[in-house]
């Protein structure tokens, strides 16, 4: 078959709202791009555990350590559901950690801001992991069926954490005014960056409109940013904290709220590498898997040498 | 890093209760089939997902292909006397 009338027969499966399966046949630029995003999307999900597991060690009490422990696990846990979906698309484990680790693969810039108060787990969950529910919602429709897959099953686990947050950024807020005052200083850092996650804005966006066309995303980063903005603000007032953006104002007439504007060199400049943990985070992910080395070994040593036992 | 030898990919298949059947949820990586079920464990049911764990390397599975899908599947279409539904049963008789 030739290669324009796969491409058509593949075009026609997307827009039937048909899955493609790893076997299938597909353009190698859907393939590149499904490969590149769920990568990054799995190391995101990685060094998004630094950040928080900076404090484990340090959690108020016992109740919010096995909690934060559980959350932290619940990443290794999506990392490795994506890392299981991008595999099925004929890229190695070991290429993508490779990736990473060299610094030539991206993850998600806002894991390289630093978490400097106990408030900034709150907000990390309430915000961050708020803003990515919104990615992954969407993504449980993605036209890749092994994506759609694992997705659906981070959504599951996902709304407990962006709760856990919330919950302990209430519990602050009803606090002492200190406490209060650092709740609202984690959403004074916390808010711009969390925005930005959802990517630049669509028209700086080259490669949105082919992946709406795959269907391998559905609606547009602006679209998605809107609705965060939306649904957040609320949660904010019950809070009694304010929204560091003297622009946001509900507008009856579009029924969304109205904002300000995001600081794209800054966002630009983190990618780059020149947030405050870039390096910090780097670092910490090529010692763990150097100082993981010899574990690997010896485990496939052991499980060789088992097998030849098992033979003679 | 690339000379490191790594380890095989191991297919995970999940009975969530007794009595069902045990249904794909995805992969990983494993040196031996007891890390692979322990892994599995920990990947897969953290919330009470399953009730028991089959983890098959990924190399010994076999699958249909998709260019194949036509000849494979299609001759099915036309045996529609291999569904009850093509018999009609006369007024009044029961039990059938």
């Amino acid at each position: 078959m030739s290669e324009n009338k796969e491409e058509a027969l593949f075009q026609a499966k997307v827009d039937a709202e048909q899955k493609i399966e790893p076997k299938d046949w597909m353009p190698d630029a859907y393939r590149k791009t499904l490969v590149r995003q769920i990568s990054q999307h799995a190391h995101s999900e990685i060094v998004g555990m630094l950040p928080e597991g900076n404090w484990i060690t340090r959690a108020p009490s016992l109740r919010r350590k096995t909690i934060l422990l559980a959350k932290v696990q619940d990443e290794a846990g999506h990392g490795l559901y994506l890392y299981s979906a991008a595999e099925t698309l004929g890229t190695g484990r070991d290429e993508m950690v490779d990736q990473l680790l060299s610094g030539k693969a991206k993850y998600s810039s806002i894991f390289n801001y630093p978490t400097l108060t106990w408030a900034d787990i709150g907000a990390v969950g309430w915000l961050v992991d708020g803003a990515a529910i919104m990615n992954q919602v969407m993504l449980c429709r993605t036209s890749y069926g092994p994506y759609a897959r694992a997705m659906v099953r981070i959504c599951k686990e996902e709304s407990f954490h962006q709760r856990q947050g919330y919950d302990i950024l209430v519990t602050l807020c009803k606090g002492t005014p200190e406490q209060k005052a650092m709740a609202q200083d984690a959403l004074d850092r916390w808010w711009w960056p969390s925005l930005m996650m959802f990517g630049p804005s669509d028209k700086d966006s080259p490669h949105s409109a082919q992946s709406m066309k795959w269907k391998i995303k559905r609606q547009s980063n602006d679209e998605l940013r809107q609705t965060f903005i939306d649904r957040t603000v609320s949660q904010a007032e019950f809070l009694g904290l304010k929204i560091p953006d003297d622009k946001l104002k509900w507008n009856e007439e579009t029924q969304h709220y109205d904002w300000g504007e995001i600081d794209w060199a800054e966002f630009f400049d983190v990618i780059k590498g020149n947030g405050p943990c870039n390096k910090e985070r780097l670092t910490a992910r090529q010692k763990a898997h150097a100082d993981g080395a010899w574990v690997r070994e010896a485990a496939m040593a052991h499980a060789e040498k088992k097998m030849k036992q098992k033979a003679a | 890093m690339s000379n490191e030898k790594d380890w095989p990919l191991w297919e995970i298949f999940i009975q969530s209760k007794r009595g069902l059947d045990h249904k794909h949820v995805g992969s990983l990586h494993a040196a031996d089939a007891q890390m692979a079920v322990e892994n599995a464990r920990d990947v897969y049911t953290r919330r009470n997902e399953g009730n028991s764990i089959w983890a098959v390397l990924a190399e010994h599975i076999h699958a249909s292909k998709p260019e194949d899908q036509e000849a494979f599947f299609d001759p099915a279409d036309d045996k529609v006397y291999r569904h009850p539904t093509f018999y009609p049963m006369p007024e009044g008789v029961k039990y059938i």
